[in-house]
């Protein structure tokens, strides 16, 4: 597994994401600029780390978007390539048009950083293969604007094709009510490209790889991405 | 040639920071205030002296990068 993460200016977690993608496969990422137009030569797979890519100027993750290589990240999308993008990189697979919808401001204008269950939606991709079909996993969240939204034909597309990839829940696995911490239809945390080879999620968990830092369900994901 | 863009939130998108702002006058008793978006407004200074050519300019970079047409509609004034 040869991981490439990119940095925008005011990325912030992709030292987080160096570490976990390091202590699952074994091996450093590459560590690419926003202005490179290529990805190194035999990437699997290509992360958006979290931060506030250019400060959050115009909307969440919208200039970065549109960064000279993105068209790199979109073809290598294109031909199959596994993409990740956790919390302003889902943001910005939003906006760059590899993922459908939107992540809105949260419902109660506050910014919510806290622990948080999810629920593992399918496990038959190469994300999500090292947990088990409805697991309850505890992760960490940090975002203003994580309230996913899109039309009703999006979201009834995202649900009859299986793209949910992950929900918010409470510790039991039950959804809805105070366990959806942003307003997100569905209680949606995280979904998949068509083809599930695009994961975007708003929680971190390259946050949840160590003891020492509340836990490890984070791991499962990139053991998972270690074994694609 | 100056220009104005107007960015708002499509019909029936949930607008938290325009409900904020409406409570927020409500509870100042501004009078009459029935309810409150939320927009953007963009000043753009154009090298272009034909009206059509801007217009054209104006809707790219609306649809490019300065509205999520997801969610946003744009209004130019010219």
């Amino acid at each position: 597994m040869k991981a490439a993460v990119i940095v925008f200016p005011g990325s912030n977690r992709e030292g987080d994401m160096a570490r976990a993608l390091r202590q699952a496969t074994g091996r450093k990422p590459d560590m690419l600029w926003h202005g490179d137009h290529e990805l190194p030569a035999g990437t699997d797979l290509v992360v958006l780390p979290g931060g506030f890519s250019y400060g959050d100027y115009l909307r969440c993750g919208a200039i970065a978007g549109r960064a000279a290589i993105m068209d790199a990240v979109r073809a290598h999308a294109a031909r199959g390539g596994l993409v990740l993008g956790v919390c302003n990189g889902f943001q910005i697979l939003c906006e760059s048009g590899l993922l459908p919808g939107v992540l809105m401001r949260n419902a109660n204008l506050r910014f919510v950083c806290k622990m948080q269950h999810l629920r593992v939606e399918r496990t038959d991709t190469a994300f999500t293969r090292r947990y088990a079909k409805g697991q309850t996993i505890e992760v960490a969240i940090a975002h203003g604007e994580g309230n996913y939204e899109a039309d009703d034909a999006t979201i009834a597309r995202l649900e009859g094709d299986g793209l949910v990839a992950f929900r918010y829940c409470d510790a039991e696995g039950r959804l809805g009510g105070g366990a959806n911490p942003n307003g997100s239809r569905n209680d949606i945390a995280g979904i998949f490209s068509p083809r599930r080879n695009v994961l975007g999620l708003m929680p971190h968990p390259e946050n949840l790889i160590d003891p020492l830092v509340g836990g490890i369900d984070g791991r499962g994901l990139f053991e998972s991405l270690a074994a694609a | 040639m100056k220009a104005r863009v107007i960015v708002t939130l499509k019909n029936g998108v949930l607008d938290p920071q325009g409900k904020a702002i409406e409570g927020a006058l409500g509870s100042l008793g501004v009078p009459g205030i029935a309810s409150v978006r939320q927009g953007k407004v963009f000043d753009v200074e154009l090298s272009l002296d034909d009206k059509n050519a801007a217009r054209e300019a104006l809707a790219a970079a609306c649809e490019k990068l300065l509205a999520n047409m997801v969610i946003e509609n744009f209004h130019i004034e010219l």
